[in-house]
């Protein structure tokens, strides 16, 4: 059912002009940004740092906006009543929608590996091109799961949109996707320390650049976002039964 | 097997809202305010009321969707609050309107991802969609995207999605909405069809001709409370002992209508607008004759044809949503 249901979520999503136009402008933007910014940083030696670094930002949007954004889009198309009143665990219900979302923000990652080659000529140089290829599925699968967290309080909100859009700058500045971590204020730290975000990031970085072990990184990311799915599965059953005594499944 | 599909004790739900932040103000409205009935296994049950009689909020109460503010509610003999997954299981939800679908997906994907939703097993999956596709007649359009569909294919793929698990119950909230009315026919005949195979079918809907061909038996629903229940021969008889006057007319206004509602004998006045004109329904007395104080109070006002006829369901229904109506408001005026 999970991979039925990410497939059809997927297409759907897909099919979207308003998805499509996105998945086209924002790697090309995110490129471009995370070019410039290196450039007047003085660190042009890290372009494929910062070309990575914007995929995932795109990764991570995607699965915010898909996470807040479905759920939203459910509400709107009228079918979230309809697919929590199968009768299923609510979680197992959500969680394809976030890996949909997941596996549309693999696309962003490599949009925006192939216009940093194509527009500004960075290298495609993996330190561990097969790291690489595990590392950034696995992050998009985690980032899914943390996705189902995300959802369990769009699910209760009317207004999630408004939650999502305060969300994506702060937690991808504090993940270190673009501006390592160490630059960042010291209070930073522990946020970014339990989000699999920040790991997820380190790992896929890792493989791209050789600055570190791949695997421990992307274990921790993984062990997150773990713990994520089970405590998304229990708010999601709680959510579900005040979203049913709040009326917040439909509209209106 | 319990002996009711649907049963409904003291059902009440209470809508809280809250607007401002700085300086909020609460507000509540009782859309439901005890509701009892009682739905036999097989039977095709109609609920009728105006816009905001607590239709669509008693079937989602019963239906798992709302939990309720008092009162208790069992499908099949289990708990809406309680047994959730067990009421899920036995019951489909087919809404009127253009929301609901993936309108992006063909109507097969849409099929196809309910079916895993709804647990139908994998082996069955094809032959069930197939053979619902047949039923609403959508075979041969299945693989096109729902988004080019018409209103009406949308209502038939609706009801096709809301049998895939083959539920012992289905609520139909205002299924023949926005339908033209050869898809609305067709609509009726696939309920009817439904009914006939022992589906217990809960109906809501505004259409009188409707409730009247398909439910055996119907229950009024205005502010909140099941104001009528029987067969629809049964609630004819809250219109007994009256006429009904049909004056075809074009400009009538609201104060021609309190006048015309003032007048002596005169039990109800409506008007309905139908095309460009507009039709007034007068009930009265039956040993009254009010046509020519209406005609008078018409005076000046185009009109067309006057017809004097016996009361029909449509009447009893007015008469009884008319009578809680005229209740609310004497309950409004501070003594």
């Amino acid at each position: 059912m999970i991979a039925v249901g990410a497939l059809l979520h997927a297409k759907q999503l897909s099919r979207s002009p308003f998805e499509i136009a996105t998945a086209l402008i924002v790697p090309v933007v995110q490129a471009t940004l995370a070019v410039y910014l290196f450039r007047a940083g003085g660190e042009p030696g890290r372009m494929l740092e910062a070309a990575v670094g914007a995929g995932l930002m795109g990764v991570w949007s995607s699965v915010l906006f898909g996470s807040g954004g479905a759920i939203q889009n459910q509400r709107w198309l009228g079918t979230l009543e309809m697919i929590m009143l199968a009768p299923r665990p609510p979680a197992l219900v959500i969680l394809p929608i976030t890996l949909a979302t997941a596996l549309t923000g693999t696309y962003a990652m490599a949009a925006t590996l192939l216009w940093g080659r194509l527009l500004y000529g960075i290298p495609l140089d993996f330190a561990d091109p097969v790291a690489f290829a595990v590392a950034v599925p696995g992050c998009v699968v985690g980032l899914g799961m943390f996705g189902l967290l995300l959802a369990s309080t769009f699910v209760l909100l009317r207004n999630a949109n408004a939650l999502t859009n305060t969300l994506e700058y702060p937690i991808w500045l504090v993940s270190g996707m673009l501006v390592p971590i160490t630059v960042l204020p010291g209070w930073t730290g522990p946020i970014a320390a339990v989000l699999p975000t920040t790991w997820g990031a380190r790992a896929v970085r890792e493989a791209a650049t050789g600055s570190g072990a791949v695997w421990p990184s992307l274990g921790v990311c993984l062990a997150i976002s773990i713990g994520c799915l089970a405590a998304g599965a229990l708010m999601m059953t709680y959510v579900e039964r005040r979203a049913r005594a709040a009326a917040t499944l439909a509209l209106a | 097997m319990s002996e009711y599909a649907i049963e409904a004790s003291g059902l009440r739900r209470t809508y809280r809202s809250r607007t401002g932040w700085l300086r909020p103000q609460r507000r509540e409205v009782q859309a439901v305010r005890g509701v009892d009935l009682t739905v036999g296994n097989g039977e095709l049950f109609g609920l009728l009321g105006p816009n905001g009689a607590g239709k669509t909020t008693t079937i989602k109460l019963l239906n798992t969707l709302l939990i309720p503010t008092a009162g208790t509610a069992r499908i099949c003999g289990f708990d809406v609050v309680g047994q959730t997954r067990e009421v899920r299981r036995r019951i489909g939800y087919v809404f009127g309107g253009d929301r609901g679908l993936y309108d992006r997906l063909s109507a097969r994907d849409n099929l196809r991802y309910f079916a895993e939703l709804y647990g139908v097993p994998g082996r069955e999956q094809k032959r069930r969609i197939a053979e619902l596709l047949e039923l609403v007649r959508l075979t041969g359009r299945e693989n096109e995207r729902v988004e080019s569909y018409s209103r009406g294919m949308r209502q038939r793929l609706h009801i096709a999605r809301g049998l895939l698990h083959r539920p012992r119950v289905l609520f139909l909230d205002e299924p023949s909405i926005g339908v033209d009315p050869v898809a609305a026919r067709e609509l009726r005949q696939t309920v009817a069809e439904l009914a006939a195979t022992g589906t217990t079918v809960l109906l809501t809907t505004h259409y009188m001709a409707e409730a009247d061909e398909l439910c055996g038996r119907i229950a009024v629903i205005a502010g909140g409370r099941i104001q009528a229940l029987g067969t629809p021969a049964e609630l004819r008889h809250h219109a007994d002992g009256r006429r009904v006057l049909e004056v075809e007319a074009y400009g009538v206004t609201d104060d021609r209508l309190a006048v015309i509602h003032a007048l002596p004998g005169v039990r109800e006045a409506s008007l309905e607008v139908v095309g460009a004109a507009q039709v007034l329904a007068v009930q009265s007395d039956a040993r009254v004759d009010v046509q020519a104080d209406v005609l008078r109070a018409l005076d000046g006002v185009r009109l067309g044809r006057v017809t004097a006829r016996q009361p029909t369901l449509e009447d009893a229904y007015v008469a009884i949503v008319n009578r809680v109506d005229g209740r609310r408001a004497a309950e409004a005026v501070p003594a």
